[in-house]
């Protein structure tokens, strides 16, 4: 290997190294510039005249939000997936679901919002609230719930089905109990993903759930919610004060957090999957 | 007999296991059609906010100005400034992306690949609303500081959008560096070709169309990206084509986050905002079906 090889080399990896260390410079500084922050008082309190108090009901609502979000993007995404990967003949309908899933995927999500503020919060009358705000976010993760469960039933071989059918087991039963059974962990990855898109998520839940500095949580689905998001948004933009953004470190802080141990565990999940699949 | 067994017996007689099976399969089929009743909903409720603004025709399409308080509504200035971020976002993380999925599917060893993978799949998910936030405090004082202005500019819009398209470059690049047949590379190699010619010769043309797809998927999402951008991008209240990087701008998201709040429902404005969804939404899907054209036309070249 001669010395113009070996140099191309070292650029090739400074390359790969950039993308590193953007990952790490970034995370890094949030944990530096946001540690101080947190305390007891600060994740337990509520925000008050604007840049003061803590972020409690910024966490619960962020969650609130994406336990609705789930509970309606889950079902849904999962029927889809049984029914495109067991069910579905090869005919102009499932070649449709199937592009309107990927059309689905490709929307903005600032396009979801605005679709969020005109059909749920106008139309349907249901106000700037929860309910509204983890609907749009289920709009935009159903895709990615489809896409995964599908993956994931797809990866059962077909000896597993065949053996059920065989037994004289119906289609349905052998899906519950067999199919789903051994296609669990991977769906549970790629909800896991779609979460951890969920959970930052600012442009559709700005426009459909609430302003980001509700001090109170919410009483019902139909009250508006503050989220960590949103929150970071108004400190970072409209806080000029080094309280107002030392704040904002720490609530980007708990996101991250909460981001990271989403992920690494369905990273965890995913690798632990995988390698029981290739033992066998 | 107790009365749960009863109530089960009962159930088995009613529905036969082929009704149920055939009921089971209509619901799934009318939950999977769920999908495209989304969409459609989104295509009807957009266009109809939108339409009264996008009938507004040459005003709309080929004004120059936008200033809602005098009820100017031109796009000119926000789709370009869409387009120059987008662009140069873009360029910035083919520049660094493509070498490094060289690098990943090439030369590094798989130690190494195992701990750069996890970390480019991580760096996707960074909400976008906290890399804004340290590209306004970090990178916006540092430009300021550095090449002075006002900080807020397209320079530190084009970085901070290719943070977020770089992971997407990298792994399909990579992918699709990978998938190409490895008696190409040995037949290269045999020849005499050394592997730097090999790369270069034979496997990044060979991989061009996958290449090609993360380029035009990585624009997409650049210009449909709102958070980031919005808060490092500057915003200048009437929105103008930039002359240079330094310049602040607008684009079409961060113009709809913005005035949103302000707009009474109902009124020209907000039926302007609702039309420059429109435009992105068609500009996005353009990209994304030139996507899956050429991603369909390599799955039959093979």
């Amino acid at each position: 290997m001669n010395v113009k090889e070996r140099l191309v080399i070292l650029g090739l990896g400074a390359a790969a190294f950039i993308a590193v260390a953007a990952l790490f410079i970034v995370v890094g500084y949030v944990v530096i510039n946001g540690i101080g922050v947190i305390s007891w008082e600060f994740l337990l309190e509520s925000p008050y005249r604007f840049e003061y108090g803590g972020i409690f009901p910024q966490i619960i609502g962020s969650l609130c939000l994406v336990a609705v979000c789930l509970l309606f993007a889950v079902p849904l995404g999962l029927a889809s997936a049984i029914y495109l990967a067991e069910y579905a003949p090869d005919n102009i309908i499932t070649k449709s679901v199937r592009f309107f899933v990927e059309c689905l995927a490709g929307i903005p999500s600032i396009v979801i919002g605005l679709f969020g503020l005109t059909f749920l919060v106008y139309y349907l009358d249901f106000g700037i609230c929860m309910l509204s705000g983890g609907l749009a976010l289920g709009f935009m993760i159903l895709p990615w719930t489809v896409r995964a469960s599908e993956e994931a039933i797809k990866t059962v071989p077909n000896g597993h089905r065949e053996a059920s059918l065989a037994l004289g087991v119906s289609k349905w039963r052998t899906i519950r109990s067999v199919v789903l059974k051994s296609a669990y962990p991977g769906i549970i990855t790629g909800i896991l993903l779609g979460l951890g898109k969920a959970i930052g998520e600012t442009a559709v839940v700005l426009l459909t759930a609430g302003s980001g500095l509700e001090p109170f949580l919410p009483k019902s689905i139909f009250d508006p919610v503050g989220s960590l998001p949103v929150y970071i948004y108004m400190m970072g933009t409209q806080g000029h004060t080094s309280a107002a953004y030392s704040r904002t470190f720490g609530a980007s802080l708990v996101l991250i957090a909460m981001f990271l141990i989403i992920s690494i565990f369905a990273l965890y999940l995913r690798n632990r999957y995988t390698r029981r699949m290739s033992k066998r | 007999m107790n009365f749960l067994e009863r109530v089960r017996s009962f159930r088995l007689k009613k529905l036969d296991p082929e009704t149920s099976e055939k009921i089971v399969e209509k619901l799934l089929f009318i939950l999977a059609l769920s999908s495209i009743l989304i969409v459609l909903f989104i295509i009807a409720f957009m266009f109809k906010e939108g339409l009264p603004a996008l009938a507004l025709g040459r005003e709309f399409f080929l004004g120059m100005t936008w200033y809602p308080p005098n009820n100017q509504f031109g796009i000119v200035p926000i789709v370009i400034c869409s387009f120059i971020v987008g662009i140069g976002a873009l360029l910035i993380a083919a520049i660094i992306g493509i070498p490094a999925a060289i690098f990943l599917a090439e030369y590094s060893p798989d130690w190494l690949r195992n701990f750069i993978k996890p970390c480019v799949e991580l760096l996707v998910g960074i909400p976008s609303i906290v890399l804004g936030f340290f590209g306004l405090v970090v990178l916006v004082g540092y430009i300021k500081n550095t090449f002075g202005g006002y900080g807020e500019c397209i320079l530190a819009g084009w970085l901070i959008l290719a943070v977020m398209t770089l992971p997407h470059v990298i792994s399909i690049s990579e992918d699709s560096i990978r998938a190409v047949p490895k008696t190409y590379k040995e037949a290269s190699l045999a020849l005499g070709a050394t592997q730097l010619q090999t790369i270069t010769k034979v496997l990044v043309p060979n991989a061009r169309s996958g290449i090609l797809t993360a380029m035009v998927l990585g624009m997409g999402n650049a210009i449909g990206e709102t958070m980031a951008v919005l808060m490092v991008i500057g915003n200048p209240e009437i929105p103008f084509i930039p002359s240079s990087v330094l310049d602040p701008a607008r684009v079409l998201t961060s113009t709809i986050v913005i005035e949103i709040p302000y707009a009474v429902w109902g009124s020209m404005h907000e039926h302007a905002l609702f039309a420059l969804g429109v435009i992105l939404f068609i500009v996005v899907a353009i990209f994304n079906l030139i996507t899956t054209a050429v991603i369909r036309k390599g799955a039959k070249h093979r």
